[in-house]
């Protein structure tokens, strides 16, 4: 099997990607190579070739992972969903048209399945405005105080990390496909089955949120 | 012209944080907006929620041009022998037919 290499990235389009909607994000660094790689990989993967599935699993784990891993927060949760996403992937690589990039449709799949993991939990993941409205004591308020230290600069990544970690559920979700993930709001609705203003304001409230929780280490940053 | 610092207007950012949610989602530029022009204290929002989007996107960057741990891969033989069992299992099932 044919290994990516980082000395020939020539492009990063994908061409699997043209007929998407804008998500611009997604996907960005795929060396050509890769890709040509991994569309044979594909092919023979979905003809029952075992190589060729580990080596799509070696290309794609990762990003399941850390996706798995920032909507449930929980290493060994994280380890189970990546493998039932890879289970699921396997049982059903033979229907992928190629409708869509790959690498779209296997996240879609593997949101799924986090999904239903949390739905099976009992997290609520749909009506998340009743579900996960919270109060108005402890809701991200409006800000009407004077401007204090701007966050531009100070956000390095482990900070940010952590506190989408701690981010509720419901605010988490629609951050991390949102902002992260590069979803567009209509597919968010679509996956969590709420309204798109649904989803818009949730993304509000979880960026209003992120906003308080930086703050607050730049301001105790800034003290030291 | 109007972007001098000025005291915010509490009710002003009010209503202009309540449709903060859809004037975001509709992807236009909240630079040209009246209220943006004239309140610092909206305009830093703005800015925080901007930096807070693109730190966002910065981390699946970050991710994607990371090298591969070099760590065995424990989760892939789990995988592997759970694909491996399913196949089993349906090899079997179709035996018995
Ligand atoms: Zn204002």
């Amino acid at each position: 099997m044919p290994q990516p290499n980082a000395a020939d990235a020539t492009a990063t389009s994908n061409p699997g990607e043209s007929g998407k909607t804008a998500t611009p994000h997604r996907n960005v660094g795929r060396t050509l190579p890769a890709n040509l790689a991994e569309q044979e990989a594909l092919t023979r993967a979905q003809q029952g070739d075992h190589q060729a599935f580990a080596y799509l699993y070696s290309l794609h784990k990762r990003r399941i992972y850390s996706l798995c891993l920032r909507m449930v927060n929980n290493v060994a949760e994280a380890e189970d969903l990546t493998q039932e996403a890879f289970l699921q992937l396997h049982r059903k690589i033979a229907t992928f048209r190629g409708d869509s990039a790959f690498s779209t449709w296997l996240h879609r799949l593997a949101v799924n399945v986090v999904l239903m993991h949390l739905r099976k939990k009992g997290i609520p993941v749909t009506s998340l405005d009743e579900a996960m409205e919270p109060t108005h004591e402890d809701g991200p308020g409006k800000s009407f105080g004077a401007p204090d230290l701007s966050l531009i600069g100070s956000i390095d990544r482990l900070t940010l990390e952590k506190a989408v970690a701690d981010l509720p559920a419901g605010y988490r979700l629609v951050f991390i496909l949102h902002d992260v993930e590069g979803y567009e709001h209509n597919e968010i609705a679509t996956m969590l089955e709420c309204s798109i203003g649904n989803s818009k304001s949730q993304l509000h409230k979880a960026r209003l949120r992120l906003r308080e929780s930086l703050h607050s280490v730049v301001r105790l940053e800034a003290r030291r | 012209m109007t972007t001098e610092h000025t005291q915010p207007d509490p009710q002003a950012c009010h209503e202009f944080q309540d449709q903060l949610p859809e004037l975001i989602g509709s992807g236009q530029p909240l630079g040209d907006h009246p209220h943006v022009q004239t309140c610092e204290n909206c305009r830093a929002l703005i800015r925080d929620l901007e930096t807070i989007a693109e730190a966002a996107r910065q981390l699946l960057q970050t991710e994607e041009s990371e090298q591969e741990e070099s760590s065995g891969d424990g989760l892939w033989e789990r995988i592997d022998s759970a694909i491996k069992a399913e196949e089993g299992a349906s090899a079997k099932g179709s035996q018995r037919e």
